[in-house]
C-alpha cells in the first residue's frame, strides 16, 4: 500500500504537472464553474451575482433565435459526421489500394484541415458568392440563367456549411481511419479471400469492426468539432441570412459580446455543456463495465 | 493435363513483382493424399509460391492444376483449398463458431449442412468448448486449431499451410506438429506447408521441396534429402547441428581421394554421382552424428587423431569440435560422455556417408 501510494505520487512526477494541474483546474473547473453559476443570474454587461434561478433558462429557451441555432447544430452534425464518416472511410480504401502518389493525395485530403476555418470559410464565401463566385464566373462564360448562390438563401445556406464541413473533416477522418484500415493484418484479407467473401462483405463485417478505434477517435474529433463550431460560420454566413445558420456557440458570443447579456449567454454555454457531460458520463460507465468485465475474465 | 492420381501440378510457374523476378519457370507436381513441405530461408520464395496455389498471387506466366482442373485464373474460392495462415487471421469480432460458419454462409451453404461440417470439424480438432468464445479468449494453440478448422470446414481436398507454427512457443509447436501429422494421417488430404523449420520439414512431410531463390533445389524424401543433399545449399539448411564442410582437393585415379592439408581421405567407398572426372577443388561435407570416436572410429575406413578444442552440452548429446586438416570439425557423442577441452581423440567416418560437392558450383559429384 505505502510502494504504491509512493509511486503514484513520485515527487518531480507532481512538480512537472502541477502547472498543468493548475491550468486545467484553473481554465476549466473554475471556468466552468462560473459559468454556471452566472447562468442563474441576470448579468448584464458585467457579470453580476443577483441571482434569478431559471429565469435566463425559461428565456432562452423562449428565444427563436436560440432554437434555430439547436436545430441547426443537429442538423448539421448529423449531416456532417455521417457522411465524414463515410466519406472518409470510402478515402482511406480508396489510399489503400497502393496507389502511386499516395503522399500528394493524403497532402490534399488533409490540406482542409490544416488550414485556419476562417481562411477555409472566406474561400467557400467567395466561391459562392452570387456576385464574384461560381455563379458570376459561370454567367460570364455565357451561361446567363446559370443561379447558384446557396449561402444567400435561408433554406439552403445550412448545406453549404455542412459541405464546406464535410471538405474540412472528411481528410483527417481518412487520416485515421487510414491508419486503422493498416493495423489491419494481410492475411486477414487472405483468408476472408480463400473463405470467398467479397470485398464489401470483408469491410463490412470483418474490417470495420476491427477498426472499432479508429472509428471511435474519429468519431470524438468529428463530434467535437461540431459543438463548438464557430469560425465556420462567421467566415461564411455570419450566422445568416437573417438567424438561418445561427449555431449555439455563434448564438453564446453574440449575446456576450453584441446583445451584452452575459447570463443568457452563460446558460445557452451551459446548454452546450450538457451532452458532453452527458457523453463523457456514458463513456465513463462503458469503460468502467469493460474494466471490471476484464478483471473478472482474468 | 494431369495425370491421374496428381492432386497439384504447378508447370512453368513464373512470378516477378515488377522487375524482381522472384519465381522462375517452378515445376511440381503434388500426389493426391501427399504431404509436401515447402522448405527454404526467408525470402526464397516459399511462401509467394503457396499464395500463388491458393490464388492470393496473380501469376507471371505458367498455369496450376488442382484435381485435373485448370485454376490458373480462378478465384481462390473455387480452387477447392483451404488455408491456414501464420497470424491465424481469425475475425477477432467473431466467435469461434462464427469463424467457421462465416464464408460458408456467405456461400450459402444450407444451414444444418454448415452445422454439421463444424461439429464435425469440431470434434476432430477437440475445439468444441470454445465453439462461444472469441479468438482473443483463446490460446495461440487454440487459436491455430480454430484456423485449422476453418480450413476443415470448407470440405476442401487441398490444405495449404503457411508457417502455421511459427508464432508459438516451441513446446506447443511440437505438440501441434503431432497434431497435424495425426490430422493428416485421418484425412488424407493432399497438404502443402511451407515452413522455415526444418524439424517441422523433416517429421510432417513425404517429401520436402528445399527451396532457394525462388528455385526448387531438391525434391524428395526427407531422409534422402539429408543424406544426400543434391548441393552444399541443402547439405548446410538441414541438419541441426550444421554439417561439416571441409575444403579440399580431389584426386582422380582409382580409387579416387580427397586430400585436405596432410590429411587424405580415401574415396573408394564413395558413391559419385556420376564419373569422376579428372581433380579439382572441392567441399567434403561429412554431419556430426555420422562421425564416431574412440576405439570404434578404427573400424572405419577412415580415422584420424585429434584434440578435443571446445565441448558443447545439449542435454540429449554432446557436440565436441576439434580440427581435421586445420578446419573445425565438430562430432557428436553420448552425453554421458565426459570429454575435456585438449582431450586427444580418435576419430573416423565412412565416406559412403558423406558428401562431396564441386568447390565451384557447389553441386553433389
Amino acid at each position: 500500500m505505502q510502494k504504491s501510494w509512493r509511486r503514484r505520487f513520485h515527487l518531480p512526477a507532481v512538480i512537472g504537472t502541477i502547472p498543468m494541474i493548475l491550468v486545467a483546474v484553473g481554465v476549466f473547473v473554475i471556468g466552468i464553474g462560473f459559468s454556471v453559476l452566472w447562468s442563474f443570474t441576470s448579468s448584464k454587461l458585467f457579470p453580476t451575482y443577483d441571482f434569478v434561478g431559471l429565469a435566463q433558462y425559461r428565456r432562452l429557451w423562449a428565444d427563436s433565435r436560440w432554437l434555430v441555432s439547436v436545430n441547426n447544430i443537429w442538423f448539421f452534425g448529423l449531416m456532417s459526421i455521417t457522411c465524414n464518416m463515410v466519406f472518409g472511410y470510402l478515402l482511406a480504401v480508396f489510399m489503400d489500394q497502393r496507389i502511386r502518389q499516395e503522399d500528394l493525395f493524403r497532402s490534399i485530403f488533409l490540406y482542409p484541415f490544416a488550414m485556419s476555418l476562417i481562411v477555409t470559410g472566406l474561400v467557400w464565401q467567395w466561391v459562392l458568392d452570387p456576385n464574384l463566385g461560381l455563379q458570376e464566373a459561370l454567367r460570364n462564360l455565357g451561361w446567363s440563367s446559370f443561379s447558384f448562390a446557396p449561402l444567400v438563401d435561408a433554406n439552403t445556406a445550412i448545406y453549404a456549411l455542412v459541405v464546406a464541413g464535410i471538405w474540412q473533416g472528411s481528410g483527417v477522418t481518412m487520416a485515421i481511419l487510414l491508419a486503422g484500415l493498416r493495423g489491419v493484418d494481410e492475411e486477414i484479407w487472405k483468408a476472408a479471400k480463400v473463405d470467398g467473401i467479397p470485398t464489401w462483405r470483408t469491410h463490412l463485417s470483418i474490417v470495420a469492426p476491427m477498426m472499432k478505434g479508429a472509428f471511435a477517435t474519429a468519431f470524438v474529433l468529428q463530434c467535437v468539432s461540431v459543438v463548438r463550431v464557430y469560425d465556420l460560420v462567421i467566415a461564411m454566413t455570419g450566422g445568416g441570412p437573417g438567424i438561418a445558420t445561427s449555431m449555439p456557440a455563434v448564438y453564446v458570443i453574440q449575446l456576450i459580446t453584441v446583445r451584452q447579456n452575459v447570463g443568457q449567454g452563460m446558460a445557452a454555454a451551459t446548454m452546450m455543456l450538457l451532452p458532453v457531460l452527458v457523453v463523457l458520463a456514458f463513456s465513463g460507465i462503458v469503460i468502467w463495465r469493460r474494466n471490471r468485465l476484464g478483471g473478472a475474465e482474468a | 493435363m494431369a495425370e491421374n492420381g496428381t492432386s497439384v501440378s504447378i508447370q512453368d510457374l513464373s512470378l516477378s513483382f515488377g522487375a524482381v523476378p522472384v519465381l522462375h519457370t517452378l515445376n511440381l507436381d503434388v500426389a493426391e493424399g501427399e504431404f509436401i513441405v515447402l522448405l527454404g530461408p526467408s525470402g526464397c520464395g516459399k511462401s509467394t509460391l503457396l499464395n500463388c496455389v491458393a490464388g492470393l498471387l496473380d501469376i507471371s506466366e505458367g498455369r496450376i492444376f488442382i484435381k485435373g482442373k485448370n485454376v490458373t485464373w480462378e478465384e481462390p474460392k473455387d480452387r477447392g483449398i483451404g488455408m491456414v495462415f501464420q497470424s491465424y487471421a481469425l475475425y477477432p469480432q467473431m466467435t469461434v463458431e462464427k469463424n467457421l460458419s462465416f464464408g460458408l454462409r456467405v456461400a450459402g451453404i444450407p444451414k444444418d449442412e454448415i452445422a454439421k461440417r463444424i461439429a464435425r470439424a469440431a470434434e476432430i480438432l477437440q475445439i468444441e468448448p470454445l465453439l462461444q468464445r472469441k479468438p482473443a479468449a483463446l490460446s495461440g494453440g487454440q487459436r491455430q486449431r480454430v484456423a485449422i478448422g476453418r480450413a476443415l470446414v470448407r470440405d476442401v481436398d487441398v490444405f495449404l499451410f503457411d508457417e502455421p507454427l511459427s508464432n508459438l512457443d516451441a513446446k506447443l509447436r511440437s505438440e501441434l506438429r503431432v497434431e497435424i501429422k495425426l490430422l493428416h494421417r485421418k484425412l488424407q488430404n493432399t497438404m502443402i506447408y511451407v515452413t522455415h523449420d526444418q524439424i517441422e520439414a523433416m517429421t510432417l512431410a513425404d517429401r520436402i521441396a528445399v527451396m532457394k531463390g525462388g528455385v526448387i533445389q531438391q525434391l524428395d524424401a526427407p531422409q534422402t534429402i539429408y543424406n544426400r543433399p543434391v548441393n552444399r545449399f541443402v547439405a548446410g539448411f538441414l541438419g541441426s547441428p550444421a554439417m561439416n564442410f571441409i575444403e579440399g582437393q580431389l584426386e582422380g585415379g582409382t580409387p579416387a581421394a580427397f586430400k585436405t592439408g596432410d590429411v587424405s581421405i580415401s574415396l573408394d567407398r564413395y558413391a559419385f554421382d556420376g564419373a569422376v572426372n579428372g581433380s579439382g577443388a572441392c567441399v567434403l561435407g561429412i554431419r556430426p552424428e555420422h562421425v564416431v570416436f574412440g576405439e570404434a572410429a578404427n573400424s572405419m575406413p577412415f580415422a584420424t587423431d585429434a584434440a578435443v578444442e571446445i565441448v558443447e552440452p545439449m542435454g540429449s548429446d554432446t557436440l565436441v569440435w576439434t580440427k581435421l586438416g586445420g578446419r573445425n570439425f565438430s562430432f557428436r557423442v553420448e552425453a554421458e560422455k565426459t570429454l575435456r577441452n585438449g582431450d586427444p581423440v580418435r576419430i573416423g567416418f565412412d565416406p559412403a556417408r558423406a558428401s562431396l560437392f564441386d568447390a565451384q558450383s557447389g553441386n553433389r559429384m
